[in-house]
């Protein structure tokens, strides 16, 4: 079977400073695929080169088996390929309705139909019909998450990347948000890229994962090797004892 | 959700002010709404908004509310007239009546205003958000013209452009249009660099759409809030450099009553006939203060952070 | 003993368009010398109580309590000249990110020199040693090149525990950290936590801990406060966070995602109207 997202040896660079270097990923067709690191470990870039959004200096990347040219992609690719930003407040246009940013695509690609499928979208992502005409600022974090996902769903992409998801939410409506992702991703049969500082939220959401670090995949395991402790980079395991919360090294008395 | 169509009928305000719009009309107008709110709170811009509705109203109505024709004077007898009954403003060297021919003029003002916004601030808002979002060598060719535009004084290279046109009310107005549109291409770039990079225009690059369908629909509406204030704030500079032109007889040609010109036949007079040249002066003064009061006013009502208080 | 912190009923209100919100309704609190937790989402007051004790509160907001009072100084009575010198000197805030609470056109030594000259009468030497001290003691290697650094020109933690530096030099009894960690990667989180519980530990301060992350706070804090609609809904000693009464407190421990744990979906918050009562 072909992955549905290959990246071979790829490689970005920005004003000579490598972002990525000789990265290599494969996400199978249904299958959702985290990428954890910190800042700097490329894991956004990664998803970024994917989209088309940063120079790809070497390498390759390829959606079912083709081959995308370097630099522009084309508009079928888009109807495959949809993005969820990170900063629910700066991934809406402030002066656009949410009609209007869930009009935008359908236009873009020809869609028919396009009143029934901007009410469906909003449904599906749990936002009733009063929530149409409104603006970016009359709705909390939570509910702007739930429209860009409305947006990048209401092209009927099959791949969908996910960069930091809910990182800019609090914990509970993390909690709705990622609920919904899993649940459309399963009606819809989705191929999810997700990236994430957080360890848990990967490991919850993911089928598979790479851990990343300057520009490099550390190591590349399933989601149910770290709740068994097995896995072999250093890097790893730093990030799954961070994972866990502060630890206080005691010093009077014998480590509990 | 589905109860609000069946709530009793709404007054207007609340209609406007609903958190729930149910259609893109009632979003817009709303929306159009809380800004006008926004703008009332400023007492000193709705002077401004005042002085120019007058100022439309007095050129619409130019024709009734003249009391003598703008062209012809009496000769004769009524040969710089002090202010009285009968000439509330005077008369001017070719007895004809002052307040007629302010009158008049605000056509002329309105028409070379109008004209001026209409050429120069699309096209600076263009070719300002092109080179912003295209940069490379787009951005290096454009901003170097901008640069050259920029260079010279506002004035002596509407001089030059009247000299090379011919003199004329039509020509001063081109004339200033492209000496104008410099600065607003050096905001809306300014601005559009401020946004191209945010992820909602990342959005857009990723629904496929074309960078002329982006900066059309995307970065444009964004860069006009500014843009419409700098306008405004630049409409008293515009009336100012038509009036200077007018006043080197290279804008509008007598005997057509065009401010500038009023006052430089005016300034013979000065001393012994202040009022002919007093009048013209001080119309010019007031509808420039209307329109920097307004550009105040929308400032504060179109800030993009103001959004969502 | 006596706490070095102890509120009663503080308020803090916001006027608003429509009739004055409160941010804060109603919080009492005691601290001594320990490490205190306040755990709430986004509007839960949880910062307003931090700048309300600082003194940090906006000018148009305006702060009401029974009893404020630190160590033996009425903060509600207290002239601005007063809360001044308090600040810095007995009572200190470090603030989320370090790239805007630092002055961008002074170097970190000067910053931190700065600090420590407004509140004592030093030489320009004993300063500069004291600095590099605390430099040192906020683990920084080189801190002779550091002093000398614009803000701009170290790393996120590297400027965090310079803001740290910066905040304990003058030597402060009380210290209120607001999401000191939250804009730092989760390692780089870990060490300055380490750095700061150590500081607090050896120098006796009480420590004011704010945070959206209940994790963090139980992990890194003796007692912990949940706050909800400008209240605290829960008071409980981190080793009882599994045993938390409150639903609000239960629901939030409860819809995070855990390693190992395989709930799909995540139990979600029901938030109940009569929380924020």
């Amino acid at each position: 079977m072909t992955a549905a997202l290959e990246v071979r040896k790829l490689g970005v660079e920005f004003n000579g400073h490598k972002a990525l270097d000789d990265v290599s990923v494969s996400v199978a067709r249904g299958e959702s695929f985290g990428l954890v690191g910190e800042s700097g470990s490329g894991k956004s870039t990664l998803l970024r080169a994917v989209a088309g959004l940063a120079p790809v200096s070497a390498g390759t990347i390829s959606i079912d088996g083709r081959e995308l040219r370097r630099g522009k992609r084309n508009r079928a690719f888009y109807r495959e390929v949809q993005m969820v930003f990170q900063d629910p407040y700066g991934s809406l246009h402030p002066r656009q309705t949410i009609d209007r940013a869930l009009l935008e695509p359908l236009a873009i690609h020809g869609f028919d139909n396009t009143e029934n499928r901007i009410v469906r979208a909003l449904e599906e992502v749990g936002l009733g019909k009063g929530f149409r005409f409104r603006y970016p600022h009359q709705l909390s974090g939570g509910q702007r998450q739930r429209v860009a996902i409305a947006r990048a769903l209401v092209v009927e992409p099959s791949i969908v990347l996910l960069d930091e998801p809910t990182s800019a939410l609090d914990a509970s409506v993390q909690a709705e948000i990622l609920n919904l992702l899993e649940q459309t991703r399963k009606d819809r049969k989705l191929t999810f890229v997700m990236v994430s500082h957080d360890l848990a939220v990967v490991s919850h959401m993911c089928e598979r994962l790479a851990i990343m670090q300057g520009g490099h995949v550390v190591e590349t395991l399933p989601a149910s090797a770290l709740a068994d402790h097995k896995f072999e980079a250093a890097y790893t395991k730093k990030l799954f004892e961070a994972s866990e919360g502060f630890q206080r090294k005691v010093h009077t008395e014998a480590p509990a | 959700m589905s109860d609000i169509s069946s709530q009793a009928p709404l007054s207007w305000r609340e209609w406007l002010m609903t958190e729930r719009p149910g259609s893109r009309t009632q979003a817009r107008l709303g929306r159009t709404y809380t800004t006008w709110l926004r703008f009332c709170e400023n007492k000193l811009a709705l002077i401004g908004l005042a002085i120019l509705i007058l100022l439309l109203l007095t050129a619409a109505f130019a024709d009734v509310l003249a009391p003598y024709s703008p062209y012809i004077g009496n000769l004769k007898d009524d040969r710089l007239l002090a202010p009285s009954a009968l000439h509330w403003f005077g008369t001017d060297d070719q007895g004809r009546d002052i307040l007629s021919r302010v009158i008049y003029g605000s056509r002329l003002t309105l028409f070379v205003v109008i004209l001026v916004a209409i050429i120069a601030a699309p096209v600076g808002l263009l070719i300002g958000t092109v080179s912003g979002y295209a940069g490379g060598w787009i951005d290096a060719v454009l901003m170097r013209i901008t640069d050259i535009f920029l260079a010279f004084p506002k004035l002596v290279l509407a001089l030059a452009f009247v000299a090379a046109l011919g003199p004329g009310i039509e020509n001063a107005v081109l004339a200033i249009a492209i000496t104008s549109w410099p600065p607003y291409a050096r905001i809306a770039r300014a601005e559009t660099l401020t946004f191209r990079n945010a992820d909602y225009i990342a959005a857009v690059q990723l629904m496929g759409a074309s960078p002329m369908r982006i900066v059309l629909r995307h970065i444009m509406p964004l860069c006009m809030p500014s843009l419409i204030v700098r306008v405004t704030l630049d409409m008293a500079g515009i009336i100012l450099t038509a009036a200077g032109l007018g006043f080197l007889g290279l804008g509008a040609q007598p005997p057509l009553p065009e401010w500038g010109a009023m006052i430089a036949s005016g300034r013979r007079f000065i001393l012994d006939q202040w009022w002919v040249a007093a009048a013209p002066g001080a119309a010019i003064l007031v509808v420039s203060l209307g329109f920097n009061l307004l550009g105040d006013g929308l400032r504060d009502a179109l800030d993009p952070k103001e959004e969502g208080r | 003993m006596k706490p070095l912190l102890d509120i009663e009923d503080l308020r803090v209100t916001f006027p608003g368009r429509s009739g004055s919100i409160q941010a804060v309704r109603g919080v009492s609190l005691k601290l001594g010398r320990e490490r205190l937790g306040i755990v709430g989402e986004s509007g839960s007051g949880k910062s307003q109580t931090g700048r309300a004790i600082m003194g940090l509160t906006p000018p148009q907001a305006t702060v009401t309590a029974k009893k404020m009072m630190f160590n033996d100084i009425d903060l509600l009575t207290a002239s601005a000249r007063q809360r001044r010198s308090l600040r810095g000197r007995q009572m200190a805030m470090i603030l989320q990110d370090p790239k805007y609470s630092l002055n961008p056109v002074m170097t970190i030594g000067r910053q931190i020199i700065e600090t420590l000259q407004t509140h004592e009468s030093v030489s320009r030497a004993e300063a500069r040693d004291r600095a590099l001290a605390m430099l040192e003691a906020v683990q920084i290697r080189e801190p002779k090149r550091v002093f000398d650094l614009h803000p701009h020109e170290v790393s996120g933690g590297m400027g965090q525990r310079a803001m740290i530096a910066m905040m304990l030099v003058a030597g402060p009894e009380l210290l209120i950290a607001d999401e000191p960690t939250s804009a730092l990667d989760v390692t780089v989180q870990l060490e300055v936590l380490g750095i700061l519980d150590r500081l607090v530990a050896d120098r006796g301060m009480g420590l004011l801990f704010i945070s959206h992350d209940l994790r963090l706070v139980s992990t890194f804090c003796d007692r912990v406060i949940v706050m909800y609609a400008g209240r605290i809904v829960e008071e409980l000693a981190s080793a009882d966070l599994a045993n938390a009464q409150h639903p609000y407190t239960q629901g939030l421990l409860n819809s995070l995602p855990r390693i190992g744990h395989d709930r799909h979906p995540l139990p979600v918050l029901d938030r109940k109207p009569e929380w924020a009562l």
